[in-house]
């Protein structure tokens, strides 16, 4: 961080950055974040500045290992960035908690989602609640991402789920929290095809009623950038491209192709294309 | 009427959940005496004469009763060692609710030792939970020492649930199963410690006929300088099945260990262990941060559930 920006301040940066027009749900400006490596400081996230408006579903893209997970979990703040800030709702959450940032709205679905033994499906989804919520209740979110909640209500969270059922449980999850932002980390990753069509739904259902709320998620499929209005796309990274739906995706043509793309484009620099850069359109998970 | 003191009466609740006189046959041990006792029809308990324990004898066929027989101690000093023996008849299906709680408010050691023998006949089926619990801000210790010996007839059933959260400093678990064909014995153990306390529990089920099966799962968590032993043995002596499991949490400076042990003397025995010990795992944390908990209280929920 060059300066210790207070809120105005940032607001004010972040305004430069801003490609979006209306109301700012999420500022991150110049984020940036590495790890120690062999001895050797890595930086996994550089300089990536980015706004997410009110009311929009917005999906970040881009090759495997381009840093794109990382960006998520700075946002919900399991790592925090070495430098830059991130403003939520016209505040600096840069400093605050997990769970602080959780009370004053973000929810966050994991792309390899827990298990914890004992604690059951009912359990899980209560907490999310925060407490109060009968057991019609937790059906409900269990349906909406295509679980017969009688079936799943009081197994465990356990190794006895299997990765797509464990999956849509987390995403019940998040719906139940209810929250301002929703970061979905990879969510069509270890799902099957046909979960995979219930769960374009389910993320077609939070579009329709997403007044109040903003939708983040990481993903490579086409499927999920087709229902996005906004597409940022980071790789080696970097902020490689952002803009709108109908800006974005035709330049991407699957995501198969989207290093190639944005190089030709001219939006990064047309420097040699790694293996990383053909990013499968499948929904294996990254590392 | 019960003659239980406020403190006698909170441990009822603590190990039975017993607020009033239980249905069914029962036996409540206040003390070192009886406190209440009731037979029923099919169920029947007769003071050993030495005063030291009970029969307890279940007529054949018995259905869908219970027997309550807890324990409370609130005099510091207090030590006893008890036996009690089941004789369950053919074909019944009962559940028998034991526990011993302890208050020690004073500076000398308390000490129940409770020796339970189930004889289950052929077809029989018996669910047994063992609460233990102690409380008491006195300088002497709660000790425990419970030992269990199940016989089982052919084609038997039982299902033990043993239970210590809290506030026994010491305890030295022991239980041993003999097992005839088609028999079936299942274990759940949870047991959390605390402080320094030490807690020892050993098993040793023997596979003797051909079909039985035993499964013993044990759920632990050892918190700040206490420490506990896991040491259970299966033994195959025919075509039979058997699992022991240890799964345990430590936290600030517990320990732990755990003792595999598997003894097969039949080409047809399948026997297996697994056990694994470690900290709660830092992304189960996080994942419960993320629904708004704290770090305190999404540990609390991780615990919780595990010992559930």
């Amino acid at each position: 961080m060059n300066e210790s920006a207070d809120c105005p301040a940032a607001s004010r940066a972040a305004a430069q950055h801003s490609i979006f027009k209306g109301d700012i749900m999420l500022e991150c400006i110049n984020l940036s974040f590495g790890v120690e490596a062999e001895g050797q400081q890595k930086e996994i996230v550089r300089d990536v500045s980015f706004t997410l408006p009110d009311e929009k579903l917005a999906v970040i893209t881009g090759p495997n290992g381009g840093g794109k997970s990382t960006l998520a979990r700075l946002i919900a703040g399991i790592e925090k960035p070495s430098e830059g800030r991130i403003i939520f709702n016209g505040e600096d959450i840069t400093e605050l908690s997990v769970t602080e940032r959780a009370k004053k709205g973000i929810a966050f679905a994991f792309q390899q989602p827990v298990r914890f033994k004992g604690i059951q499906v009912m359990d899980l989804i209560r907490l999310a609640a925060g407490g109060n919520l009968s057991v019609s209740g937790a059906c409900d979110y269990l349906s909406a991402v295509g679980l017969c909640a009688r079936d799943y209500i009081n197994r465990e969270v356990n190794s006895s789920l299997s990765g797509g059922e464990l999956k849509r449980i987390e995403i019940a999850t998040v719906l139940a929290r209810g929250s301002v932002l929703s970061v979905f980390d990879e969510p069509e990753a270890g799902i099957d095809l046909w979960s995979f069509q219930n769960l374009i739904e389910v993320f077609e259902s939070m579009r329709k009623n997403i007044s109040g709320s903003s939708i983040l998620i990481i993903s490579h499929q086409e499927r999920i950038l087709n229902i996005a209005d906004e597409i940022i796309v980071i790789k080696d990274g970097r902020l490689a491209a952002k803009g709108s739906r109908e800006e974005i995706l035709p330049a991407l043509s699957g995501t198969a192709s989207v290093v190639r793309e944005c190089r030709k484009n001219g939006v990064i620099p047309g420097e040699e294309v790694s293996t990383e850069g053909s990013a499968k359109t499948g929904g294996d998970a990254e590392c | 009427m019960l003659k239980l003191d406020e403190i006698g009466k909170r441990l009822l609740s603590e190990v039975a959940d017993l607020h009033r006189v239980p249905e069914g046959a029962y036996n409540i041990r206040s003390n070192g005496e009886s406190a209440g006792r009731a037979s029923t029809e099919n169920i029947e308990i007769i003071p050993r004469e030495d005063g030291a324990g009970l029969v307890i004898r279940i007529k054949s066929g018995t259905k869908n009763e219970s027997v309550h027989i807890p324990v409370v101690m609130t005099k510091s000093g207090l030590k006893e060692l008890v036996y009690n023996d089941f004789y369950i008849g053919e074909d019944a299906d009962v559940t028998i609710v034991a526990g011993c709680g302890i208050d020690n408010c004073g500076p000398k050691d308390s000490e129940h030792d409770g020796i339970h023998r189930f004889y289950v006949g052929k077809g029989a089926r018996v669910r047994y939970v063992e609460k233990h619990y102690g409380s008491g801000d006195g300088s002497g210790k709660r000790i425990l020492n419970p030992g269990t010996e199940v016989y089982m007839e052919e084609n038997s059933f039982a299902e033990m649930e043993m239970v210590q959260i809290k506030g026994v400093d010491d305890t030295n678990r022991t239980t041993k199963a003999e097992l005839k064909a088609g028999a079936k014995l299942v274990v759940r153990e949870r047991l959390m410690t605390h402080e320094s306390q030490n807690a020892l529990s050993t098993y040793v089920v023997n596979l003797n006929g051909e079909g039985a099966s035993a499964d013993v799962v044990s759920r632990s968590v050892a918190r700040d300088n206490s420490y506990q032993k896991f040491d259970a043995k299966l033994v195959g002596n025919a075509a039979c099945s058997g699992h022991t499991e240890c799964d345990s949490i430590i936290m600030e400076r517990g320990r732990i260990l755990a003792v595999p042990g598997l003894e097969a003397n039949d080409v047809d025995a399948a026997l297996v262990h697994e056990a694994a010990i470690g900290k709660i795992a830092g992304d189960q944390i996080i994942k419960l941060m993320t629904l708004g908990l704290t770090e305190q209280e999404a540990e609390e929920q991780i615990i919780n559930g595990f010992l559930k």
